[in-house]
């Protein structure tokens, strides 16, 4: 029935099946054997051997002489060329993000228009009625810490996450034995302790209280006057550094430790969350909460933005003392 | 305008003025000298007599409030910091330079060597 076909094993189908079953070693057979029974095709002729030499030669010539005349001109005047593209561009670039800026610029809303985007309900109600609502003199301490509190939340969080990050990338383990950490700290020369500077240790004795006196006072005003817990922290957070480079790390490792970190980070962002869930629970939904704005201007006022500043200046003082720590030791 | 406000006009304006060449004198040294120290040299004369005098003169013009108690507390920070900043700029390229006897003469070689030696 079925009629037979001659050439079956020479056929698409059986050569694939042939090829997945057996590997390349069929198919590079099949190839040999063309190139082998065409071999004349691809033979040199013997007579033109002498010529093929020469020609060789000299295409190896025209070959040096190209390379030599480009390195010279690249060396020489291309050099000149690419400083002069280098600065045409830069030129270019410059002008062209400024004008970029300009047109952007221009299409922006007069300066103190009443008409402009900006002006709406939302920064008039925080204008007028901020005060009575937040207690805070400071509207910005009680726009930020009250009425969108939930940002500066998020906010603390990216501090301490970068702090997080930075600790993976930075710090060094002391999981190896005492002599190989001795060797790498020597060669790293990460552990040196500063040299002990006598005129910067007075200075520092003199200026690190004060300065941690102004970054507490920041804090603890941030309701009352312009700062908050974000400038503060920063403040006190530099009066660490300067405490730490002006004396070392054995003296700062007195009060202030790995430990010391992550306890006070922990405490200061759970503090926050938990403080103003519960403020927007009973406050938002107008039930009673026993947390009042108070009388705007004293210090205990404002319901809970003190407390809050607090613990942010906690988290950014501590955020910043562990990025310098763990870039020059890596450890603290 | 009475006597006494014009001179003390003419003292702010002199104090702001003799600010500004102090200033500018320290500008043009950041970028002019060659050596690290000497460019050190002209800078820690920004912060402090550049800033006393331009502050002074401020003080002279505003006359006796809150602020000029502030502006005082500025002079006396900046006189207390800088000083202290260059003076550790200075000992770190002392430290870190090796050749240092080549760009200038050095007069106390054994200070240098117990630097570079550490304490």
């Amino acid at each position: 029935m079925a009629r037979i076909r001659p050439e079956y094993e020479r056929s698409w189908w059986p050569r694939f099946k042939r090829w997945v079953l057996e590997g390349s070693g069929a198919l590079d057979e099949h190839m040999r054997e063309d190139v082998t029974a065409d071999a004349s095709a691809y033979a040199v002729p013997q007579a033109a051997g002498d010529r093929t030499e020469e020609l060789r030669e000299q295409a190896l010539q025209n070959e040096q002489e190209t390379y030599d005349h480009l390195r010279v001109w690249s060396a020489t005047s291309g050099r000149k060329w690419l400083a002069r593209l280098y600065r045409l561009l830069a030129i270019i670039i410059c002008l062209g993000v400024i004008a970029v800026l300009l047109v952007t610029a221009s299409y922006l809303p007069p300066y103190g228009s009443p008409d402009n985007p900006v002006h709406n309900e939302v920064s008039q109600r925080y204008i007028e009625q901020g005060m009575e609502e937040t207690g805070a003199v400071n509207i910005v301490a009680g726009m930020i810490l009250d009425y969108r509190a939930f940002d500066t939340l998020g906010e603390s969080n990216v501090l301490f996450v970068a702090a997080c990050s930075v600790l993976i990338l930075m710090r060094i383990t002391s999981e190896r034995d005492e002599a190989t950490a001795q060797l790498e700290m020597e060669a790293e020369d990460r552990g040196f302790e500063p040299k002990n500077d006598r005129i910067l240790q007075a200075a520092a004795s003199f200026l690190v209280p004060l300065i941690l006196m102004f970054g507490a006072y920041v804090i603890l005003n941030g309701h009352i006057s312009p700062g908050g817990g974000f400038s503060g922290g920063a403040v006190m957070g530099a009066g660490l550094i300067l405490y730490l480079n002006a004396f070392g790390f054995k003296k700062t490792e007195r009060f202030f430790r790995f430990r010391t970190f992550q306890v006070v980070s922990l405490c200061a962002l759970t503090f926050y969350a938990v403080s103003k869930t519960y403020s927007f629970f009973t406050g938002a939904n107008h039930l009673a909460s026993f947390i009042t704005p108070g009388t705007p201007g004293r210090i205990f006022s404002a319901g809970l933005i003190p407390y809050l500043n607090i613990a942010v200046g906690l988290v950014v003082c501590c955020t910043m003392y562990a990025f310098y720590t763990l870039f020059r030791k890596g450890d603290m | 305008m009475s006597a006494w406000e014009v001179i003390r006009f003419l003292l702010s304006a002199a104090c702001t003025l003799a600010g500004l060449f102090v200033i500018i004198t320290g500008v043009v040294g950041v970028f002019r000298f060659r050596y690290a120290l000497s460019r050190m040299h002209a800078a820690a004369l920004l912060d402090t007599l550049g800033m006393l005098l331009m502050l002074a003169g401020l003080m002279i013009a505003l006359g006796f409030q809150v602020a000029t108690l502030k502006m005082l507390v500025v002079i006396l920070f900046l006189w207390l910091t800088s000083p202290v900043t260059s003076h550790l700029l200075a000992r770190l390229e002392v430290t870190v330079n090796d050749e240092l006897d080549r760009s200038m003469t050095v007069l106390d070689e054994d200070m240098v060597r117990r630097e570079k030696e550490g304490d």
